[in-house]
């Protein structure tokens, strides 16, 4: 059973394999679910939706929920845990795809290419109308990185080939890294010119972006968002940038896509994308075989591809 | 402040056109007690009749977006120096100048940086729809509308193992390449000639580069040997899923061309700071939405507008102190 809404080569995948039931193309959730509720033995997730409590008590058949997403903060795993269904996500695939987006985004908002394109468009230029904008330089820039896994590793590498010195906030200090630890996020976005969120979503880094670390951060800072929507405060960080307070943002991900605060639209210093970190043919597809391989290694009884749980 | 006789007696720098660092930053960042600047840009007289009346004893220019050839020279007969606040040379007409004894003294390496992280932050753009995303959720089509792209299509593509084309291994080019091989790509180039102690594959023709690559990214200056480098075959090498990128001029490109290699899906994207005609853009790449277009400002940061502005007015200081130029341009 998959969650919505699916690739289409995984869709197809799936379907040669499997018996598919697509959740979303169902009219009434309630009845299907209770009607199918001893054959479905596995989901497929994603980042939008996966196996919470509930739905994981309406199907007592489960055995594995296979995400197609690294993240799993749709699935609750001390659940899946403790009744011995196995959890797999799409690890390692994705991390360049995220980290490529977490620096096209960084030079988008400071070099304002989403707004210089604009104003060639709008044919500005050709009326000799001035584009006095204070384009921000990008190298050299200090890059405070939240979760420093293979994410927010890739992404310093890549900040390092423009000289970006490389700072960090984890749960501990990494033994053998050269970059800066700070022990607290406010004590990193005081001391950083981008602030990149790059860590997982969990009930303790949810809001781990508030008023407090906005504040920090301040009116020349950037901060990038590809983790999860719930990691900002987004009331807050709405708040800031329309005041000024926050010097510019680069969002992939919301509190409620695909909603977005409509404040937002007008802003130039900030750059909306529609949830697409991984979103490449290549990753894809990628992470669509891991999806596929996990689930045939469970049936077959073989050892898991990317095992969480 | 220098007392007014004092400044009299300085000698004088011409500014045909005000340059932008000037403009942007202030012109007090940029003043010297070895000079003045004599400003044709504030006459209401065209060039040529303001030169004629006040350019006898002119003995330097910094020249910013103007074009400087025979016929302002032969106005300027002291002038030795030229300092030029642009990477790019092909506003003067340098063999006139060497013919004339003038020194070139240029942008050094001042740009290079921003100019090539502009370059990547526009091939990232292209290939991930940045800016056209951008725009698709500043429109509330997002919600009203679903994903941008349907998943599972031909969209945008990884940056992981693509192989990059650079066409002039200049300063620029070589810190454009230094960033890209972070990102997983990798690297060759076609220059005027092969670059010693540099490991990346040389290919004798642009047209052999752009057959082995998925992007090319432009580099080089223009001159009459790169006026259309970039031409119908160049672009037919590069192929359906190939990307164009420039940050050098133009001219470098034959525009008309790749319009219609982009509106035709020969091609499958392109990020431009510069055009053949600006700020004439052509109005087919207005309507597509794997094209990035920006007004030629790759360099436009305060840091490399303060950077180019100081440097010019040390190379002009040099020149009246007798002293070698900072970055005088040597043509190899």
């Amino acid at each position: 059973m998959t969650c919505p809404p699916v690739h289409p080569y995984l869709v197809e995948a799936l379907e040669k394999r499997f018996t598919l039931h697509k959740l979303d193309s169902v009219p009434d959730k309630a009845q299907f679910l209770s009607s199918h509720r001893d054959s479905i033995r596995a989901v497929v997730g994603n980042a939008a939706a996966g196996a919470d409590a509930e739905l994981i008590d309406q199907l007592p058949k489960l055995e594995i929920v296979s995400s197609y997403s690294v993240g799993l903060d749709k699935i609750d795993l001390a659940k899946c845990k403790e009744k011995g269904i196995r959890v797999t996500n799409t690890p390692d695939v994705l991390t360049d795809d995220v980290a490529d987006l977490a620096l096209g985004l960084m030079l988008a908002v400071l070099r304002r290419l989403c707004e210089s394109d604009r104003y060639v468009r709008s044919g500005l230029w050709k009326k000799g109308v001035g584009f006095n904008l204070f384009l921000l330089q990008f190298s050299g820039k200090t890059v405070g990185i939240i979760g420093l896994g293979r994410i927010g590793m890739a992404i310093a590498q890549r900040a390092e080939a423009f000289s970006c010195p490389i700072s960090y906030f984890s749960r501990s200090q990494k033994p053998g890294i050269n970059y800066k630890y700070h022990p607290s996020v406010v004590d990193l976005a005081a001391n950083c010119d981008i602030l990149v969120v790059a860590c997982a979503l969990t009930p303790e880094t949810r809001h781990i972006i508030n008023r407090e670390v906005i504040d920090a951060l301040g009116p020349k800072g950037v901060l990038i968002n590809i983790g999860r929507g719930p990691h900002v405060d987004e009331a807050e960080l709405v708040s800031a940038l329309v005041e000024g307070r926050l010097g510019g943002a680069g969002l992939d991900v919301f509190q409620d896509e695909p909603n977005v605060p409509e404040e937002l639209f007008k802003l130039e210093n900030v750059v909306l994308l529609p949830h697409v970190g991984s979103g490449t043919v290549e990753t894809r597809q990628a992470m669509a075989d891991l999806v596929v391989g996990n689930l045939e290694a469970h049936f077959l009884n073989k050892p898991l591809l990317t095992p969480v749980v | 402040m220098a007392s007014p006789a004092a400044d009299e007696d300085l000698p004088q720098v011409l500014l045909i056109k005000n340059p932008p660092a000037f403009a942007v930053l202030g012109e007090e960042h940029f003043t010297s007690t070895k000079f003045r600047y004599l400003k044709a840009f504030e006459s209401s007289l065209p060039l040529h009749d303001f030169l004629a009346a006040h350019g006898g004893s002119v003995r330097a220019i910094l020249a910013s977006l103007s074009v400087v050839d025979a016929s302002v020279l032969d106005l300027l007969p002291e002038v030795r120096v030229i300092a030029t606040t642009s990477a790019g040379l092909n506003l003067l007409d340098l063999p006139e100048c060497r013919r004339r004894g003038i020194k070139i003294a240029n942008a050094g390496d001042v740009y290079s940086t921003d100019v090539a992280d502009y370059a990547v932050g526009l091939l990232i753009d292209v290939l991930r729809k940045i800016s056209a995303s951008n725009r698709y959720v500043k429109q509330g089509f997002w919600a009203s509308k679903g994903d941008y792209y349907p998943l599972g299509s031909k969209f945008c593509f990884q940056l992981r193992g693509k192989r990059i084309g650079i066409v002039g291994l200049g300063r620029i080019g070589y810190q454009v390449a230094k960033r890209l091989e972070a990102f997983g790509c990798s690297i060759a180039y076609n220059s005027r000639k092969a670059k010693p102690g540099v490991s990346y594959p040389f290919y004798q023709t642009v047209q052999e580069l752009a057959a082995k690559s998925d992007a090319l990214i432009l580099c080089c200056g223009l001159t009459q040997q790169t006026r259309h480098l970039v031409n119908k075959e160049v672009l037919a090498a590069l192929g359906k899923e190939g990307v164009v990128v420039n940050v050098a001029r133009g001219g470098v490109i034959d525009e008309k061309e790749m319009v219609r290699c982009l509106v035709e899906g020969e091609i499958a994207g392109a990020g431009l700071d510069v055009f053949e005609n600006e700020p004439e853009v052509p109005k087919e790449l207005m309507e597509l939405d794997n094209v990035v277009m920006s007004p030629h400002c790759a360099v436009r940061t305060r840091e490399s507008l303060m950077e180019v502005g100081r440097l010019a007015v040390g190379n002009l200081e040099a020149f009246f102190s007798n002293e070698p130029l900072l970055s005088e341009f040597e043509d190899d």
